[in-house]
């Protein structure tokens, strides 16, 4: 095998060929940080650390050698700056972090490298997972002086989706062959989506949050985005697990293959269709590739079910006001005491938190805390936060009551392909309303996934997003491997990468 | 419902967070048109509703899990200083809180 085409290989051929030592792990990784320099200007990398990924590459071709090496033994995979990794800065795309460095690894990071997994680097995000563009980014990506969007390989005019969109980026870009993502309100599916990548989001509490710079604690979960639906069922198997000492909110589920049922028939399947999803803010391009990407299900032996699922567009406000409420929490930790910037004049205590806060933050996390502030002040605590964790439930009881009448739920992931760089970068409220189809799942808790499913205008992809029950991860993987037995568009690959 | 720019600085303060005289007011903009799309939601009626933490509390009981309260950890105070703004002899500092 020729070094050039290492790139193009699955996570699965990839592993395939260091077990059979036909490539080693040192070689691997040099290959993909030559091509991570040469793509610099994507402005898909954050940090790059040549020393440790070498270090751990070698470890990588030590454990094979001797034969006792994890399942993605040599593997690299390039993590979204928003796990906290000893070996690499931690930013979360913000000002605030600038220069941390964490004293240990995120359980998901670890899970991964206890695997054998090679990590290459850290991946821009939108600053603590907040946005839909990566266009909220307030650190220099490697190789840039200043923050930059991160750029769709598809069309660097564009942008990536967010908040995970380098980790869109870097896999579309061939840059890496798998990276982690997070999803709070769709921050997995929809770069997915944008970029032409598999990526699922599990059910909440699955992976566990250890070291996962909190957004909104109630909603965050971590997953892997890679080319396959075979590929993200290898990482997902290492990345679940209960985590009972670290993450309160794990799951007790235990880790699971969700290799075994890939290859499942899918005669009999019902695929539930909400009609909340296709009405009239759904572009036609978008609606033209999902259309037939479920006529594909039909020929493979699924059946379409309609369903509903009422209060779709409910789900903004809920999510818009949740959200914030858990980010004024969570980010009340940055005051600059402990760790992150301190600004430098103030006059007392009370003068250090609010400068410190006002020169770390940007302007979209600031308007997140504003709002969350005010929904849980006195006053406002009942008729919008309550409120919106009344609604929630309804959201969520809508899902168990659709699948009474089917076993997976299709439909977009997003109401257009990947905007223009700056089209909605004064909208905060637009940037709200794109997220309409993920944040329903998001909100009940359900793992999801966005599955290249064709391309809209401007040749750009269109992703399917398919919806599971709780714990359905296996049954989500096998219905998206299953249609891209019989598509090619997962293995579709941007011009000039 | 419309914020006033008193409400913005009220909010502000209790956030700790020091706005420039035009992002106050940028601020007040954006989240009174954020506000607007939010009154869709204060009309559903939810009474006998029970709020949802958990998302999973939908089809199970969840509990917190509580651990044993044990040290669980060696004393690893160099590491998790080493990114703090001020240390002086393992303490963090700050500006003088009371005189």
């Amino acid at each position: 095998m020729m070094s050039t085409e290492l790139h193009q290989l699955s996570v699965a051929e990839l592993a395939r060929q260091l077990r059979d030592k036909k490539v080693s792990a040192v070689e691997t990784a040099q290959h993909f940080l030559t091509r991570i320099r040469a793509n610099e200007t994507l402005g898909a990398f954050v940090d790059l650390n040549e020393d440790a990924t070498l270090a751990q590459a070698r470890a990588a071709d030590a454990a094979l050698a001797a034969g006792n090496a994890g399942a993605l033994a040599g593997v690299p995979i390039a993590h979204k700056d928003i796990f906290v990794t000893k070996d690499f800065a931690t930013t979360a795309g913000s000002r605030m972090l600038a220069g941390y460095r964490s004293p240990f690894d995120a359980t998901v990071v670890a899970r991964l490298a206890g695997q054998g997994a090679v990590t290459l680097g850290k991946l821009s995000c939108d600053e603590f997972a907040m946005g839909s563009a990566n266009e909220n980014v307030a650190v220099p990506a490697v190789g840039h002086k200043a923050p930059e969007p991160v750029r769709n390989p598809w069309d660097t005019s564009r942008i990536p989706g967010g908040s995970s969109g380098g980790s869109a980026a870097a896999v579309a870009a061939r840059l890496a062959p798998a990276a982690s993502g997070t999803d709070t309100g769709g921050s997995i599916r929809q770069p997915a989506s944008f970029c032409g990548i598999t990526g699922i989001k599990p059910t909440y509490g699955r992976a566990s949050r250890y070291g996962m710079v909190a957004y909104a604690s109630s909603l965050d979960q971590a997953g892997p985005m890679a080319r396959s639906a075979e590929d993200c069922a290898l990482l997902l198997s290492a990345m679940c697990g209960p985590d009972p000492d670290c993450d309160s909110t794990s799951l007790d589920a235990p880790a699971e293959d969700f290799t075994l049922k890939l290859n499942d028939k899918l005669d009999g399947l019902r695929i539930g269709i909400p009609k909340e999803f296709f009405g009239e803010g759904l572009a036609a391009d978008v609606r033209a590739a999902v259309d037939a990407a479920l006529k594909e299900y039909e020929k493979l032996g699924a059946k379409l079910v309609p369903i509903s699922l009422p209060r779709t567009e409910l789900s903004i406000p809920v999510y818009y006001i949740i959200a914030p409420a858990e980010a004024s929490s969570n980010l009340s930790r940055f005051d600059g005491v402990k760790f992150g910037h301190r600004a430098k004049d103030y006059t007392d205590l009370l003068d250090m938190y609010k400068k410190t806060r006002a020169e770390g933050f940007g302007d979209e996390v600031k308007r997140r805390i504003m709002i969350g502030t005010y929904v849980l002040s006195h006053g406002y605590y009942d008729a919008y936060y309550l409120q919106a964790q009344k609604i929630r439930r309804m959201i969520a009881d809508d899902f168990q009551q659709a699948f009474h009448q089917c076993d997976v739920i299709a439909g977009p992931v997003a109401p257009t392909v990947a905007w223009k760089i700056g089209e909605k970068a004064d909208d905060p409220v637009a940037n709200y309303l794109a997220d309409i189809f993920t944040l329903p799942a998001s909100l009940a808790g359900l793992p999801g996934m966005s599955v290249p499913a064709g391309f809209g205008s401007n040749n750009m992809p269109v992703g399917l997003q398919l919806i599971g029950n709780y714990l359905q991860e296996a049954r989500l993987l096998n219905v998206a491997h299953r249609f891209q037995q019989a598509t090619d568009f997962h293995l579709r690959t941007p011009g000039g990468f | 419902m419309s914020l006033s720019s008193a409400d913005i600085a009220r909010i502000a303060n209790l956030a700790r967070l020091e706005l420039r005289p035009e992002e106050s007011e940028r601020m007040l903009a954006q989240i009174n048109g954020f506000f607007d799309i939010v009154e869709q939601m204060r009309a559903v009626d939810t009474s006998g509703i029970e709020p949802l933490a958990h998302p999973l509390a939908t089809v199970a009981e969840v509990a917190l899990r509580l651990r044993d309260d044990v040290v669980s950890e060696p004393d690893n105070r160099d590491a998790n200083q080493q990114s703090a703004p001020a240390v002086e002899r393992g303490l963090f500092l700050v500006p003088k809180v009371i005189e």
